[in-house]
């Protein structure tokens, strides 16, 4: 299994979830059917003309009515993102399998879970709402809600223990490190440049190879650059994870939103950041660590609240092996790599595991708050968009491309506060593709419909689309796809005695043969050749009988021919040999020689000669004598 | 000629005529022939020759039989051409017979010095020279001098084939200039002799077979054609074209190349610009076509040119495209203003065209065919298409243009400065644009106010202005400041652009750029401010919610940044903002001026940068002109009243000039090590003393204690020691040493440029002799 990516954009459709209780949220009016019945007043609410579920946020689980999570042996996790699924795998479904990661992709992973069940543990809700989601009922809601697939399936989050037991199945693995799977295989992770430890995987055998490329960056941000040299000789090149905003550059929105940022703040207003606690922010701490000071804001508090605030800064700083060059050079002199460290001991940057506590003392406004969760339903983000939403001087800057941020506004309408939209999507753009692939050269591309045809709304963007040549394979979703190869060879070891009674004869110049009588073994995927038991000595009794039970009969072996049959040589061999009135006749494939007197039939054909003639084997053992006298034996 | 040099010339015509003494640097030739040159376009060369013997004796010496250097007689005959340009000169030089003796069969041209190729090009070049006048051409045709120039065309030296070609030219057109009594007769009979001769030249060569004397002919041809277009020469081209036409029905065609290029310049201009025109509007109307809705001519070419127009010709590959969309533009724009550009100009099309190519850079557009989807991949954020397209947008703002073009024209300027894909050179051409299109925006008549469309289109501008403001990249931010400052100084005496101005946070903002760590940007920022501030459009300091920024008057804080900012930018601006407030009278300097220039004075004149200095004088020269009147027009037209400077209030504007401490700034400046500055303050002491000349009032006798010690001090200060003070001034000792001063001659030292003596005629002459060593003690100017 390739990944496995929780969907959250099924939040949007609830209520946020109030750190501080919120008499504007609790206080909204129960919706109620165009009849009036007002059955389910208490499970959904009505916002600015949308309706929400009043209940625990849910998830939109990876698909498991189309497999059987059981059955799969391997799971390869590219980035932290893609993997925020596991638990709900590895602990109810049966997986008994094993899961790939690197090392940061596991330990910021774990810092998402641990945020993400935290923003939702500590707002308990009594309430789960479920009659809403009867097929009959969902029917006559209003949209999105009507619209939302697979409604049943989804799933409250997972429990701190599931996430402790779920990340104890993954084994950790290292860039360019080979990993055996079953002998069938083997799968080696390489650095895709866009997260800390974030992978594209090479899976393949002696003869075939696949890549996997998710999530992939060719920008110079600060991971390890990605790996592209190994990525060629691919059969076939599996890609998907690019980026989600192909027309947002992302250094344009870098200076978007310092822009944006510098604005608020100097008409002192304060910048709301709501984002994930890794990835981007480290990114955006560091342009900011060299714009504040040139746009006059030293003096400005930078606050990131997050549970996991304080070890996603340090993890970053500790990983050095899986950072770009010049991030890793830093660590011999010794420096820190990311200069947050700067900011955070110049008190420029103080970080909270939330509101709560130190930081209610030390808040100083206008400040520039970076806080999760960027679907603004649950984390301390939602205080902050209560607090700051009614006055225009105020910003929400939206960094994260996951959640569109009309949707994520909708339960906070209306709203007073400037939002500004800045995704920044480091991944592979269409333009960073096709050269990707003109350098990879794989000989198939397999990639998501979505990438083959451009936006629905800019059908004239060509550029918006994969172009390679030959076009690339799509698949959708429950769309079960074979791949462009077929497995025609398996590599075969020899035991070393083997080899070494092995007689080669050069029938060609370079070329040689040497037959060889084996047994053919084969165990996990693995097939060795292995020297024949010796003929079995006639010994009497049990034991004898026994032998011949293991060992497979061995016949005496007839030797193998090679080399072709120059006619008129044979003819004349034949002449030589007493043979009259002979006559040779071409066909398609070969020569008949017709033995006239003798009624006897030669077909000399490339693979194959057969002697016609009746019911004279002393005549047939005769020319057959003749035939092999042209063969080489071996 | 000055004396000097009139002494050093004897012996340098001896040195020049002697063969013993080789000339090695023939540099040297050339710079005094330019030197005589120069001397004969101002004077008589009669005179000069009368007044320098020598020069006629060197002329003549040449002519002697001896070893002389090719180069000397080269420049012998070349200098002989010169002054026998003047036609007196050539009357007083005929005389003597030295003109057929130099030019003629027995002067070099049977000599053997003849075989040098620098004499035969002096030959060329002298008669060039002297082929002024009806005389000369006589001269010409007496001396044979027609038919040597014939044979040289065909000489073995490139230079001399081709100066003889050109030779031919003059002469025909001398000739055909005629003399006084009227012009020419269009019939090739009647031509002058000399005309006839070189026109029957040039239809024997046209008629010979040998390839070489066509080319000859042909290139003679194509200069008169391209130099000249008197009505004989049409008579001229009637009369060889059958000649012409023959040569295009040989096979194969003698001398291509040059038949080509004859029949270029022959060809009738109007038609030819016109078929130049098509072709460079193709690839414009290529990205028309490409992008249209419907089918049709896209408007830029007629019909049937379009036809052939394919979008094929763009799209083979970016590098191809972007390179020829790059050149057309480009050659649009300088078309543009021309007044000879194609009429009529499709304005329109082009506006189209421009606004279509932006949007394709940008993926905005919509384009209907495959061929205009192409286009779009390859123009995709093309920075250089961007850039050249939004200065030939620019240049279109000079012509209007059908009014649902121009709102498309401010649309797509207000996507590309609001994107933040916008490279900062791309978003600096958006604002000029921007700035050119609001110039030629439509006014509502009788009101000089915006009209309601730009008004609405300032009001979207300006949040985009304000979020620049704040971009990381200084570029960014200094261009938004000067598209600030150009639109303050247009409009900001406008209610509609005051009222939306005020109500955006652009003037904070503005005021924070300041501080900028850029020093450009804090340089921009100044003038932006200063002309914020000139036109009332500051804020109020900022008030307790902006804990950010101090409350300091502007005046404070720009004479903060004179006196400290390490970069000379900022203080330039400050500079030059100040004295703008002075001669616009700003409400911070009005109230005490002398106070605020002598503060302005005394930072400036302490600043290492020049024009930091300089500007302080031009701020001193308008306090000045506030206090003594404005200076006396040079005009010799204007009426100007003979005013005399009423005594009283002179005396208290010079106290006025002494208590802002002016002299002892524009004293010091005086004796500036960088030239401009002691320049401007020797202009202004001028002034200064011109106005004061009238007034009789403060005459004192220049004898007095004060006088000489103010005097002493300047000695000093002109000596480089400065430290000491001049103390405080009295108006009468101030005149009295200005009266004493040798200002004139000061500024006669000043304006001539530093190497003036290295490049004095007199200096060239010396060199030429000491490299001989008849100057042995003279000290050679060292290069």
């Amino acid at each position: 299994m390739l990944d496995c990516g929780l969907d959250m954009t099924s939040t949007l459709n609830f209520l946020p979830l109030p750190l501080v209780q919120s008499p504007r949220l609790s206080n909204l009016p129960g919706w109620s059917l165009k009849d009036g019945s007002a059955f389910l007043d208490k499970e959904l609410k009505e916002c600015s003309g949308h309706v929400f579920v009043d209940s625990v946020p849910e998830f939109c689980l990876p698909e498991t009515e189309l497999i059987d999570l059981s059955t799969v042996d391997v799971i390869l996790i590219s980035n932290y993102h893609c993997m925020m699924a596991l638990p709900y795998i590895t602990e109810h479904t049966g997986f008994t399998g094993t899961v790939y990661a690197t090392e940061p992709t596991v330990q910021i992973g774990r810092l998402l879970m641990e945020e993400l069940v935290n923003f939702i543990e500590r707002v308990p809700k009594a309430q789960s709402a479920s009659l809403w989601k009867n097929k009959d009922i969902q029917r006559l809601l209003p949209s999105p809600l009507k619209d939302a697939v697979e409604v049943s399936t989804w799933r409250r989050c997972y429990t701190m223990q599931e996430v402790n037991s779920a990340l104890s199945k993954i084994q950790l693995v290292g860039y360019s490190q080979k990993i055996e799977l079953f002998g069938a295989v083997q799968v080696t992770p390489l650095s895709s440049g866009y997260a800390l430890g974030s992978s594209n995987w090479i899976i393949q055998s002696h003869y075939e190879k696949v890549s996997y490329v998710s999530g992939s960056s060719l920008l110079t941000t600060h991971p390890q650059p990605m790996d592209q040299a190994s990525l060629k000789n691919s059969d076939v090149l599996i890609l998907t994870g690019l980026t989600q905003i192909p027309t947002a550059n992302p250094d344009g929105m870098v200076g978007e939103f310092c822009s944006n940022l510098a604005l608020t703040v100097r008409n002192g207003g304060n910048v709301l950041v709501p984002c994930y606690p890794s990835g981007v922010i480290y990114d955006l701490l560091e342009c900011l660590y060299q714009y504040i000071d040139s746009a006059g804001l030293s003096n400005i508090p930078f606050y990131f609240i997050s549970p996991v605030a304080n070890s996603s800064l340090e993890f970053s700083q500790i990983f050095a092996e899986w950072l770009c060059h010049n991030k890793q050079t830093k660590v011999y002199l010794p420096e820190p790599p990311f200069p947050h460290a700067e900011l955070i001991q110049t008190n420029k940057l103080k970080h909270y595991p939330s509101l709560h506590g130190d930081f209610s003392s030390d808040f100083r406004q206008p400040c520039v708050v970076f806080t999760g969760h960027p679907s603004l339903r649950f984390g301390d983000v939602v205080h902050f968009m209560e607090l700051w939403g009614k006055s225009s001087l105020n910003t929400v800057i939206f960094t994260e491309p996951d959640f569109s941020y009309l949707e994520a506004l909708a339960p906070y309408q209306p709203l007073a506060m400037k939002c500004i939209y800045c995704p920044i999507d480091t991944r592979l753009n269409f333009i960073q593709v096709s050269k990707l692939l003109k350098e990879v050269q794989p000989l198939h591309v397999v990639c998501p419909e979505q990438y083959t045809q451009p936006p629905p709304a800019q059908s004239h963007r060509m550029d918006l689309m994969i172009d390679c040549q030959p076009p690339a394979m799509s698949y959708r979703r429950a769309e079960v796809l074979a791949l462009p190869f077929k497995r025609r060879y398996e590599k075969i070891e020899i035991m070393p005695e083997l080899a070494d009674a092995l007689v080669p004869m050069e029938i060609k110049p370079g070329i040689s043969l040497a037959t060889v009588s084996a047994v053919l073994h084969t165990k996990d995927n693995k097939h060795v050749l292995q020297p024949p038991p010796r003929p079995a000595q006639p010994s009497g009794g049990k034991k004898r009988k026994r032998a011949s039970e293991d060992i497979p009969d061995c016949k005496v072996l007839k030797p193998l021919l090679s080399g072709s049959i120059p006619v008129e040589q044979f003819v004349q061999t034949l002449e030589k040999h007493g043979f009259s009135d002979i006559k040779v006749e071409d066909t398609a494939k070969g020569h008949i020689v017709l033995l006239q007197e003798a009624e006897t039939l030669i077909q000399i054909e490339e693979d194959s000669t057969h002697i016609i003639c009746d019911n004279d084997e002393m005549l047939r053992v005769r020319l057959r004598d003749l035939v092999l006298k042209f063969l080489q034996k071996f | 000629m000055d004396p000097e040099c009139s002494q050093l010339l004897p012996a340098l015509c001896a040195v020049l005529a002697d063969p013993r003494q080789p000339m090695v640097d023939d540099t040297c030739l050339e710079k005094l022939l330019d030197w005589f040159k120069t001397i004969t376009e101002a004077g008589s060369s009669l005179l000069l020759l009368q007044e320098n013997p020598c020069l006629v004796e060197l002329l003549c010496h040449v002519l002697k039989p001896q070893d002389l250097s090719s180069r000397v007689l080269s420049f012998s005959l070349r200098l002989t051409g010169v002054f026998a340009a003047q036609e007196d000169c050539f009357q007083y030089l005929q005389q003597g017979e030295l003109l057929p003796r130099l030019f003629g069969e027995a002067g070099p041209l049977g000599g053997a010095a003849w075989t040098a190729p620098t004499v035969r090009s002096g030959w060329i070049q002298g008669l060039r020279s002297l082929a002024q006048h009806p005389s000369a051409l006589h001269f010409l045709a007496d001396c044979g001098a027609v038919d040597t120039i014939f044979s040289l065309q065909g000489d073995s030296s490139l230079f001399v084939a081709s100066a003889a070609g050109q030779l031919l030219v003059h002469i025909l057109s001398l000739s055909m200039r005629g003399p006084a009594e009227g012009p020419p007769s269009l019939q090739a009979d009647d031509w002058p002799p000399c005309a006839q001769k070189i026109v029957g030249h040039i239809e024997e060569s046209l008629r010979s077979t040998a390839t070489p004397q066509i080319t000859q002919a042909l290139n003679v041809l194509t200069t008169t054609f391209s130099h000249c277009h008197d009505p004989w020469t049409q008579v001229l081209w009637v009369q060889l074209h059958p000649l012409v036409a023959a040569l295009l029905q040989k096979d194969p065609v003698p001398a291509a190349h040059s038949l080509v290029d004859l029949l270029l310049s022959v060809a009738r201009p109007q038609a030819l610009r016109a078929q130049a025109f098509a072709v460079l509007l193709q690839p414009l109307a290529c990205v028309l076509q490409a992008t249209a809705q419907g089918p049709g001519p896209s408007g830029l070419l007629d019909s049937t040119a379009a036809d052939s127009v394919t979008a094929d010709m763009l799209l083979p590959s970016k590098a191809a495209c972007v390179g020829l969309l790059c050149q057309t533009l480009a050659h649009l724009e300088l078309l543009l203003p021309l007044p000879q550009r194609p009429c009529p100009w499709p304005q329109a099309p082009l506006l189209g065209a421009a606004v279509t190519l932006l949007q394709l850079c940008r993926g905005s557009g919509s384009p209907a065919s495959d061929a205009g989807r192409q286009l779009c991949a390859l123009l995709l954020g093309c920075v250089r298409v961007q850039r050249a397209a939004l200065d030939f947008l620019g240049t279109l703002s000079q012509e209007t243009g059908p009014p649902e073009l121009v709102t498309q024209v401010f649309a797509v300027l207000l996507e590309y400065l609001r994107s933040p894909d916008s490279s900062p050179t791309v978003l600096k051409k958006a604002f000029q644009a921007t700035f050119r299109w609001l110039l030629s925006s439509p006014r509502t008549p009788g009101c000089s106010d915006l009209d309601s469309h730009t008004l609405l289109f300032l009001r979207e501008l300006l949040p985009v202005l304000q979020k620049r403001l704040c971009s990381p990249c200084w570029e960014v931010r200094d261009s938004g400041l000067e598209f600030l400052t150009q639109m303050t100084r247009r409009w900001g005496g406008q209610a509609g652009f005051r009222h939306a101005l005020l109500a955006s946070e652009v003037p904070r903002l503005t005021e924070q750029l300041l501080r900028d760590p850029e020093s450009y940007v804090r340089a921009s920022a100044v003038t932006a401010m200063g002309q914020l501030s000139s036109q009332g459009l500051c804020v109020p300091p900022a008030g307790p919610e902006h804990p950010g920024s101090q409350q300091k008057s502007l005046l404070g804080e720009l004479l903060h940044i004179l006196s400290t900012d390490s970069e000379g930018f900022p203080r330039r601006a400050v500079m030059q903002v100040f004295t703008q407030w002075l001669r616009d009278s700003h409400a911070d300097v009005v109230g005490d001026t002398e106070q605020f220039v002598a503060g302005v004075l005394q930072v400036a004149g302490q600043d290492l940068d020049w024009e930091v200095r300089a500007q302080g004088l031009e701020l001193a020269l308008v306090f000045l002109e506030q206090m003594l009147g404005p200076p006396r027009s040079h005009c010799p037209y204007a009426v100007t009243p003979p005013v005399a400077a009423p005594a009283g209030p002179l005396t208290q504007a010079l106290q006025s000039l002494c208590r802002v401490r002016l002299f002892e700034f524009a004293f010091r400046a005086l004796f500036d090590c960088d030239r401009p500055v002691a320049q401007k303050s020797c202009d202004l002491l001028l002034l200064l003393r011109a106005k004061t000349a009238s007034s009789s009032s403060l005459q004192e006798p220049r004898s007095s204690p004060d006088v000489a010690s103010v005097e002493a001090a300047l000695q000093r200060w002109r000596a480089g020691d400065q430290a000491q003070p001049l103390g405080d001034l009295e108006p009468e000792v101030v005149l009295a040493v200005l009266r004493s001063m040798d200002l004139e001659g000061l500024r006669g030292a000043l304006a001539e440029s530093s190497d003036h003596v290295e490049k004095s005629p007199q200096s060239l002459l010396q060199d030429m002799l000491a490299t001989v060593g008849i100057l042995g003690e003279n000290e050679a100017d060292c290069y």
